[in-house]
């Protein structure tokens, strides 16, 4: 016998099911009523610093159907690079954001400001990015990814760096489509597949 | 601001598996493709937070929250509570517990949940709290009924809660489902033997719990839930490699 260690392992993920936004967004599930104020309604509020964006995408399966129930969550820094509760961080930025696949079209929006740089804690800055956390039926623990942009200086990005197969770095690209608009799409499986991450 | 270390890295054995055959949804909405493993980072290691004032008296009471305490919903009484905890048997302070369930007849208040049973005009199915400073939390709710669902021919649903859970940093995020002690449908649940270590699979099933209950009011079941946590070295920033 050895001595036990002072620790226990994570709690198993179970999937998020089709119900969660009567949990998580109940007033977009139809349920209004619950809290004066949701979790999650925007990563913004007014007087935020920086460039105010709009990226619209799907989340796709590996047949390459757009889901109606995914469910994603962002968290981000605000446009200098700072996380809120961070020493001089934008406190119109909450960083936190929920948003669910549109239940006809399966397109999700997200509207905040473009985060800057975050330095890593060996130095290297890691490029513009908002992080994403993804749940739905079907999906047994919550896939987590990035949303980079194409008109930022990704060169040298810690994360992105480290992907292998360098066509697979697009997958985590955002399109610009317009003026302060982009495109992200999610897929899950198969051709083009996102480079979901364990981090 | 101190650097407590990177999140310890995920045991994906303890965590079901994401392409699951019997559970028909994950076949196409699985990856592929490995994940790429990386240490934690400052987007993996904040977080969001939420005060205390946005939160009403009636948010994790399930009972009275959907009729702002007008008339109680239908079903078993019961205490659902616990403390979250961290990988190294920390307790994780203020932070935001979530539940959404059936009603007492298996039937959730939801669009496409098209059940034979009916909802009850009384009950939402759906609360929220903050940890206290000792990592406790607690929901006063009802038992959820088990129900049919469409996956192979006639599958069940084991009575369960879902929970969604924060920390402090948001590569800590996690949803999952809490079971009850003694159901005969959980071994039969094609979602809950996604989980294929089975004592990792027993930790989602609360036992019932005589001394948390209250006499003629409600029974109670403990739900302990375990975040990941940070490595903390007192060496940190010192030695690379260390």
């Amino acid at each position: 016998m050895v001595q036990p260690l002072d620790h226990q392992p994570e709690t198993p993920s179970q999937t998020a099911g089709p119900y969660v936004h009567i949990g998580l967004m109940p007033t977009y599930a139809g349920n209004a009523g619950y809290y004066d104020q949701e979790i999650g309604v925007s990563p913004i509020s007014d007087g935020a610093q920086g460039e105010v964006i709009e990226i619209v995408g799907s989340v796709y399966d590996g047949t390459g159907w757009a889901l109606r129930d995914a469910l994603i969550e962002s968290w981000q820094a605000d446009s200098a690079g700072k996380f809120p509760g961070q020493d001089g961080a934008d406190p119109a930025v909450s960083g936190h954001c929920r948003f669910a696949a549109d239940a006809v079209t399966g397109e999700f929006t997200l509207r905040t400001v473009k985060p800057g740089r975050v330095p890593s804690r060996y130095g290297r800055a890691f490029a513009p990015h908002i992080s994403l956390w993804v749940v739905a039926r079907g999906i047994n623990i919550g896939l987590q990814t990035r949303i980079y942009f194409e008109d930022e200086d990704n060169e040298g990005d810690p994360l992105l760096s480290r992907i292998e197969q360098r066509p697979r770095v697009d997958t985590l690209i955002a399109r610009k489509i317009g003026d302060g608009k982009y495109r992200f799409d999610i897929r899950l499986q198969g051709e083009g597949e996102t480079v979901f991450l364990d981090i | 601001m101190t650097d407590l270390g990177p999140l310890i890295p995920r045991n994906r054995e303890m965590h079901p598996e994401p392409y699951w055959p019997d559970y028909k949804t994950s076949v196409a909405r699985s990856p592929n493709q490995p994940l790429l493993s990386l240490e934690s980072g400052p987007s993996e290691e904040t977080g969001p937070t939420f005060g205390h004032s946005r939160f009403g008296a009636l948010d994790n009471n399930l009972i009275l929250n959907w009729t702002k305490g007008a008339a109680p919903a239908v079903g078993e009484r019961i205490l659902m509570h616990g403390r979250v905890l961290d990988e190294n048997n920390r307790a994780v302070p203020n932070t935001l517990v979530e539940i959404w369930q059936a009603n007492a007849g298996g039937r959730y208040r939801h669009k496409k949940d098209t059940y034979l049973a009916p909802l009850d005009p009384n009950f939402g199915g759906c609360g929220r709290t903050l940890t206290d400073e000792n990592g406790y939390y607690q929901f006063l709710t009802i038992r959820p009924g088990a129900y049919p669902w469409p996956n192979r021919g006639n599958d069940w649903r084991p009575m369960h809660i879902h929970i969604s859970v924060f920390g402090h940093s948001f590569g800590q995020r996690l949803i999952t489902q809490m079971y009850f002690e003694g159901d005969p449908l959980i071994p039969l649940c094609p979602i809950a033997a996604t989980i294929r270590n089975r004592s990792q699979l027993d930790r989602l099933v609360a036992p019932l719990d005589m001394a948390h209950s209250r006499r003629l009011d409600f029974l109670a079941y403990k739900f302990d839930i375990v975040l990941r946590g940070r490595r903390q070295t007192m060496f940190e920033n010192k030695l690379e490699g260390m």
